[in-house]
């Protein structure tokens, strides 16, 4: 019915403007009324953008990122009443947001942090028995064939700024303290883990990232390694494989032939 | 077609889960008759909210509550929401499921806001036709909302009441009445909210709502109040809970608090109070609450 299709895009426009066909009992203009649902709607979805973009809203203060969030709500109102993912999108309105130019980590932030709330609704996924893959890793002639399967929780950002460091200034005590030691130019990459209830994210070098991505997109281990090895002749093997069995990350592994 | 109203949640009072309270309700194991939770929330895959709201359902009563159906919506239902919901039901099996008589999805967006209609046949047949389906896919009676609304319609021919008796009449649902939607409408539609009450098809009453609202006015001055869910029940709506359970009973009655959420022992306190009024009614000592 068109009814409901008026009363929609008077909710999401950006102007105040209110449908027709409304009542109220004391004959008064029925715009305030109205804009109670406005209202409802857009600080709704602002709150649910902050809530999952804590740090984001930190950097550049409430006022700004409830003016951004208000017009990327706008822009890319939730398709789904699931709305524990919204913001996919977010990073990228962020990255091409003219008022937000002067601080291009901000996008990477946001999208650190989405992967982060991913993280914390992804499937349960038990990590492979320790018996299991001590036993693969001590097989140097099956390992290398190994293509691992890990956890859905995991998430990776290679970022061409400081995105971690910007992300754990903000949980200090003394963020502008923390942030003043930051440099936000510098390259980082981001790991992120759900360990037990806990969603973790640090900071890995870029070899560890090849490789981590490989393993995830299905390499074989010997190829996922060697990928790593080739950037970083340094590659740590053994401290990368460390952070991902204690961060439970490495979840079965298979021998087909079949994956790329 | 499912027959009967769903009556498993205890004539008690509940709070709704918070994941704030995840932790503590874990550790102190309080004494309450049930938790709600938003549907919508624990449509995720997995993490710490269905492992906290597996361990708390264990030992708990629980009702699960839509909020993104859109059973008031011009458009048809969304299938795929249901098969969520038809799951999450499936996993852990509440004593209660409920849904808003409002609609909030259009042209594929979803608004995340409870929007009111307009009552006349047309919107009847399809509030009953949406019901139908989701009794149907469901295989359980729900419970229907009234809601809270800040506007009425020209359109509207029947009035909220006589709208809600005949859903209730034609689908063989059951009626959640939210005793602060009732008192949040009536003042913002200058209606009395007794009258209200004594209108709805109270024998198919198988849960109350209990929250709190905030003040503000309309274009000529005169109150509005929204229901913000964002502080403790006010003294008018625990005085109108009086008059609902002198004609209903003891009834399964929710604190709702979704915003400016409170430490848990405030929320159990309102609940107690609420059961208090139930015990008061039935003659029984008041030993439970403190």
């Amino acid at each position: 019915m068109n009814g409901q299709s008026v009363f929609a895009g008077a909710l999401l426009a950006p102007e105040a403007i209110c449908p027709p066909g409304l009542r109220t009992w004391n004959g008064s203009d029925p715009g305030p009324r109205f804009a109670v649902y406005r209202n409802n709607v857009m600080v709704s979805l602002i709150d649910a953008l902050a809530d999952s973009h804590p740090v984001t809203r930190q950097l550049v203060g409430e006022e700004f990122f409830a003016a951004m969030a208000r017009l990327f709500v706008l822009a890319q109102p939730p398709r789904s009443p699931v709305l524990a993912l919204y913001g996919e999108g977010f990073a990228d309105f962020i990255e091409a947001f003219p008022p937000a130019a002067g601080l291009p980590y901000l996008a990477e932030v946001a999208r650190l942090e989405m992967l982060r709330v991913r993280a914390w609704h992804a499937a349960d996924a038990a990590p492979m028995a320790q018996q299991e893959l001590m036993r693969l890793l001590a097989d140097t002639e099956g390992l290398p064939a190994a293509r691992f399967l890990l956890h859905p929780a995991l998430g990776l950002l290679r970022s061409r700024h400081a995105v971690v460091s910007l992300w754990a200034a903000h949980q200090t005590g003394d963020v502008a303290a923390a942030l003043a030691q930051v440099a936000v130019e510098d390259a980082e990459n981001a790991l992120v883990l759900r360990v037990g209830l806990e969603v973790d994210i640090v900071r890995i070098a870029d070899a560890a990232a090849i490789f981590i991505m490989n393993l995830q997109q299905g390499v074989a281990f010997g190829a996922a390694a060697g990928q790593a090895l080739a950037v970083e002749p340094e590659f740590d093997l053994a401290a990368t494989l460390g952070l991902l069995i204690r961060g439970g990350a490495l979840c079965s592994a298979s021998f087909s032939r079949s994956a790329a | 077609m499912p027959s009967g109203i769903a009556r498993g949640l205890p004539a008690a009072g509940g709070i709704g889960l918070k994941p704030e309270h995840f932790r503590e309700i874990l550790d102190t194991q309080p004494e309450l008759g049930f938790f709600e939770i938003h549907a919508e929330n624990y449509m995720v895959a997995g993490g710490p909210f269905h492992h906290y709201l597996t361990r708390i359902r264990e030992r708990h009563a629980l009702s699960i509550h839509g909020v993104g159906l859109s059973i008031g919506g011009a458009e048809p239902l969304d299938e795929a929401h249901l098969d969520r919901l038809a799951a999450l039901l499936e996993r852990y099996q509440p004593e209660s499921f409920s849904e808003h008589l409002a609609w909030s999805s259009h042209g594929g967006a979803f608004l995340n806001d409870l929007l009111p209609l307009p009552y006349h046949a047309a919107t009847l047949d399809r509030v009953c036709a949406h019901i139908d389906r989701v009794q149907e896919r469901l295989q359980r009676c729900m419970l229907l909302e009234n809601p809270a609304s800040y506007v009425e319609f020209a359109a509207s021919t029947m009035t909220e009441t006589e709208f809600i008796a005949e859903v209730v009449r034609r689908t063989g649902c059951g009626l959640l009445l939210d005793v602060n939607n009732v008192y949040v409408a009536c003042v913002n539609h200058h209606r009395d909210p007794r009258a209200y009450i004594r209108a709805l098809p109270l024998p198919a009453v198988g849960e109350i709502h209990l929250a709190g609202f905030a003040c503000d006015v309309d274009a000529a001055g005169a109150p509005l109040l929204i229901d913000s869910h964002g502080a403790p029940v006010a003294q008018a709506v625990w005085e109108l809970y009086e008059f609902a359970l002198d004609r209903l009973g003891p009834m399964p009655t929710l604190i709702e608090r979704d915003n400016d959420i409170p430490a848990l022992p405030e929320l159990l306190a309102e609940a107690c109070r609420a059961q208090r009024m139930m015990r008061a009614r039935v003659g029984a000592a008041d030993e439970v609450c403190a």
